[in-house]
């Protein structure tokens, strides 16, 4: 008993801080989110509101796209670097995770410097020949910046996973007459599954609420981050401002949730 | 012939990411120290775009430090022993809370600081103080210093040896500093490493937090950007980058050595 007053105490700051700071401000965003003109109806705006509906179309199919491209580019690189070895490889390793730690506005700059009105992208193009390709300000801008900042995510989950692959199990299957597109399918995948969910459910999940990247990017571009900001600032619409986000920040659990029930521990937080 | 495709394509795919990846880091720090980025690096190199960030934006470095040692502090005080009951206990309600807490983290940005701004924007001194963004930055940032105490401590036997410092007449605060807290050390300087490196790049709670007096770097980056030549915001990423990369080293090095966050 006395062992359990302890341990309460010990928990007892951290839990005042989550009550007071986020358990408090998430319950008034739940009441302010239905204190606009259509009372708990705005809950359902961002599906009735045709300007909120795309905009979560929006989100979703990007940071599917995004999540779904990253992870399958970080398992080829991630099998690859399991496998091989080279002079400098733990240094690449390293290198490779620094992007983890970089604000997404600083993503947002990256992705101008590359594909923007001066960047690299359209002085190589440009010096070929053919046309200045500049995309950073669009919605495939935004999607270079979701891999810029999801691939880092999970190269070392991917690369953790592939070490626990069973090389025996490739040859029995090459042995058997599989090409490598076989071997790749029926085996590395089905072994690689729950690194594989875990890493896009966690993409997944950064890039919906990714707001520092589009914000660089352009104002303009219409993804559910943006949306809600706009609300808040531009239109002071503060109702509709906290029940998107709301609807974003439990669409946004609920995908990893889903994720770590189908993939077991790891896919909690990024 | 089957087998030679796939080789070939995983070190391009691997050689293109990582190019994808440190290209731009490059650039940055190359239009930083360049005198005219239109014309190229035989412009000449140049330390003025850095000198004029450190005029304009030192204020922005500064916050960013103080918040980022503040919020060390408070996720020591508050992380470290929440570190220690998720470690000790396997009640449904410690399970509870540590899936509690991570909802900060889960949840966006944007969400997390309308939130706070919605609940206190109306107290005029705590809103306008720095304090304001430390409550943010906590928020986001303790369950990474709870979980890295938790995996260090659930690693060794401390119920034994606990009891065998009770055993000797040691209280439960002394059995705390000079059993837990020494076990831990791992764990709690790799959570402080990732707690510092987290709020230093911190912008979506930020953002919405800040005021134009409280401004921390990665708030000023956003402005810099905005409204600024690009030779400043590259050579102010620079700044940036100087900051948080000896973090990352020392993380990187505390990961090979044993102890990884998380």
């Amino acid at each position: 008993m006395r062992q359990q007053r302890l341990l309460f105490a010990a928990a007892l700051p951290a839990l005042v801080v989550f009550l007071a700071f986020w358990l408090l401000p998430v319950s008034r965003l739940v009441l302010v989110g239905a204190s606009g003109p259509d009372g708990a109806a705005a809950y359902f705006a961002v599906l009735t509101n045709a300007v909120y509906r795309q905009s979560l179309i929006n989100t979703v199919l990007l940071s599917a796209t995004a999540s779904i491209v990253s992870v399958a580019i970080a398992a080829i690189v991630g099998v690859y670097l399991q496998r091989r070895d080279f002079a400098g490889k733990r240094a690449l390793v390293a290198l490779l995770t620094f992007p983890l730690a970089f604000p997404g506005v600083v993503i947002g700059f990256f992705v101008i410097l590359l594909a923007g009105r001066q960047g690299l992208i359209g002085q190589v193009s440009e010096a070929l020949g053919a046309e200045k390709i500049v995309f950073a300000y669009s919605l495939s801008g935004l999607f270079l910046g979701y891999l810029y900042f999801s691939i880092p995510r999970c190269v070392l989950t991917l690369m953790a996973a592939a070490e626990k692959l069973d090389p025996a199990l490739e040859e029995a299957a090459r042995s058997l007459g599989a090409g490598p597109l076989a071997v790749v399918c029926d085996v590395i995948v089905p072994a690689l599954k729950p690194a594989l969910v875990a890493s896009s459910a966690i993409c997944f999940a950064t890039s919906m609420g990714a707001f520092g990247t589009a914000f660089t990017l352009a104002s303009k571009i219409n993804v559910l981050p943006i949306t809600i900001y706009s609300e808040f600032t531009n239109y002071a619409n503060f109702a509709a401002a906290a029940s998107l986000s709301l609807v974003l920040g439990v669409l946004t659990w609920l995908i990893l949730m889903a994720a770590r029930s189908l993939a077991g521990q790891g896919a909690a937080a990024a | 012939m089957r087998r030679s495709v796939f080789p070939l394509i995983a070190p391009l795919l691997t050689l293109i990411t990582c190019l994808f990846l440190m290209v731009p880091i490059g650039m940055s720090i190359m239009a930083g120290v360049t005198e005219n980025y239109f014309i190229g690096i035989r412009s000449g190199v140049t330390l003025r775009w850095v000198v004029e960030v450190w005029s304009l934006y030192r204020e922005t470095i500064f916050l960013s430090m103080q918040v980022a040692l503040a919020t060390l502090v408070v996720t020591l005080i508050t992380g470290v022993p929440l570190g220690y009951v998720l470690a000790r206990s396997d009640s449904r309600w410690v399970r509870a809370l540590e899936e509690a807490l991570v909802l900060p983290v889960a949840m966006p940005g944007l969400a997390t600081g309308l939130a706070l701004v919605l609940a206190f924007g109306t107290f005029r001194d705590f809103r306008s103080s720095w304090l304001f963004i430390l409550v943010g930055h906590v928020l986001f940032t303790l369950p990474f210093m709870a979980r890295s105490v938790a995996a260090v401590l659930s690693s060794i036997n401390l119920p034994v040896l606990e009891e065998a410092a009770a055993s000797l007449g040691a209280g439960f605060w002394q059995r705390f500093a000079t059993i837990v807290v020494p076990n831990a050390r791992g764990g709690i300087l790799a959570g402080a490493l990732m707690v510092v490196t987290l709020s230093m790049g911190e912008f979506n709670i930020t953002w919405m937090l800040h005021t134009p007096l409280t401004k921390t770097l990665p708030v000023g980056l956003a402005d810099s950007y905005a409204s600024m030549r690009l030779e400043i915001g590259s050579a102010y990423t620079l700044v940036f980058l100087l900051m948080i990369v000896p973090l990352l080293v020392a993380m990187q090095w505390l990961a090979a050595r044993g102890t990884r966050p998380l």
